[in-house]
């Protein structure tokens, strides 16, 4: 079965070393913006240029997120078999990017206001609730035989996820009002020019980036299954 | 009609169970009191009523835990797990007639925790009680949910929290801001909606939980 089967999208067709020399363009471009294109912020200064991998690794971990879910609904809905691996892959790549979405939110918060952890940062404290969830998330599945049974309860937990994203974002909200009364805003309104095109170039290369990465480990994955039924017809 | 006899059938199996058992209820009643006592030596002296109501909402998460973590532990051991979703009858009845059990074990333990938490530390006030009714609701539905895929894992118990807490942070963020605001609505519409969303989205996937 070849690969291209598996998903018939039209993102999935595109060539994996096609993507990975987009990504290679696109990722240096972000740099290249982020670090002499985009102008000083007049706050934060220097620093505040760690704000565009911060948001973007942010909005591409949520993406990561829902893709997976998406596919965990279609897993549960048409049946589909490959589904449950993409949806799997999709939460994998989503923990990683969250991973880096709390170190880079650590070190922004440490250069900003002095402390590596703040939990007035309500992004922050949203991340580490969907990481301990997601980590939940790789603890049954690997506490389960590979099976349909597996592949159920998974895509079922993956939904919840993104039930409970706008849930804890809202309760994280609330949380405000009597655990921190006093809210840190990070930037002002002034988001325009080329801040906005190297967020947007920087966006565009981390969700390049995400999904490069996915199709990778997707592809590792499959050879690996292939490679399992081979020996296993063969024993 | 069908299905609400179902339910109350279920229902009446796991209460029954309990009365002739009593395996859940009097480890739920002894564990709360001596987390309370724990408490009383992990607070400072002098600290706020306020601490005292949050770590309330600790006791009890705690306590469902437990309750929880028994709650499928009949149906895998006598197997019986297999014959409810051979039976013909909704599986979300399933669901629902354990959630039932387990709220009513939950809010049993809370007629006695409550009044004991008054008596050892600070009094309650009625948004605590109406935060508590929504949240138990809350905590046994979803936790009854990730009880039946725990269940299924080779991990089980150890599972359990891990599922459950990222899920029931929310629920604390409620409790507690409803336990110490002066205007606790707000609180307590939240807590409303967590029941509604994850009590729709429970019942339309159970079926996948339990089935292959």
């Amino acid at each position: 079965m070849s690969p291209a089967r598996h998903n018939s999208g039209l993102m999935a067709r595109i060539p994996l070393p096609a993507l990975a020399t987009a990504t290679l363009a696109l990722v240096t471009t972000a740099l290249c913006f982020v670090f002499f294109v985009a102008p000083n912020d007049a706050d934060q200064g220097f620093s505040q240029r760690i704000f565009y991998f911060h948001v973007s690794i942010a909005f591409t971990a949520y993406a990561c997120f829902i893709g997976g879910a998406w596919k965990a609904l279609r897993y549960l809905w048409k049946r589909d078999p490959s589904a449950d691996l993409e949806s799997y892959v999709g939460v994998h790549q989503g923990v990683i990017f969250g991973s880096l979405v709390l170190l880079t939110g650590s070190i922004w918060a440490k250069i900003s206001w002095g402390h590596w952890w703040l939990w007035s940062e309500n992004q922050l404290v949203l991340f580490l609730v969907l990481f301990l969830f997601y980590c939940a998330y790789f603890m049954l599945r690997y506490s389960l035989d590979d099976g349909p049974q597996r592949a159920n309860l998974c895509a079922v937990y993956a939904l919840f996820g993104v039930v409970l994203i706008p849930v804890s974002f809202l309760a994280i909200r609330l949380a405000q009002r009597f655990i921190h009364p006093v809210v840190f805003t990070s930037h002002g309104p002034n988001f325009h020019g080329w801040i906005l095109v190297t967020y947007c170039i920087s966006q565009a290369a981390m969700f390049v980036l995400a999904y490069t990465l996915y199709r990778v480990e997707l592809a590792g994955k499959r050879l690996d299954r292939r490679l399992r039924d081979l020996r296993r017809a063969y024993a | 009609m069908n299905y609400v006899a179902d339910i109350r059938a279920l229902t009446r199996k796991d209460l029954l169970l309990e009365v002739r058992a009593r395996d859940t209820l009097p480890a739920m009643l002894v564990f709360v009191v001596a987390i309370f006592v724990v408490f009383h030596f992990a607070l400072p002296a002098h600290s706020s009523a306020l601490a005292a109501r949050g770590l309330l909402w600790v006791a009890i998460m705690f306590t469902a835990l437990l309750a929880l973590g028994r709650a499928f532990v009949p149906e895998r051991e006598q197997r019986v797990l297999d014959a409810l979703v051979l039976a013909p009858s909704d599986r979300s009845a399933i669901w629902i007639a354990k959630t039932l059990a387990t709220l009513a074990f939950l809010v049993a333990v809370e007629i006695v925790a409550v009044p004991l938490f008054a008596l050892f530390f600070h009094g309650v006030d009625g948004a605590t009680i109406a935060a508590f009714a929504l949240a138990d609701i809350g905590i046994c539905g979803v936790g009854t949910f990730v009880g039946a895929m725990a269940v299924a894992t080779r991990a089980r118990d150890l599972l359990l929290p891990l599922l459950f807490l990222p899920l029931a942070i929310p629920i604390v963020i409620g409790g507690v801001g409803a336990s110490v605001v002066s205007a606790p609505g707000r609180y307590l519409a939240f807590l409303a909606l967590y029941d509604l969303l994850f009590a729709v989205v429970c019942w339309a996937a159970f079926e996948y939980v339990v089935t292959e």
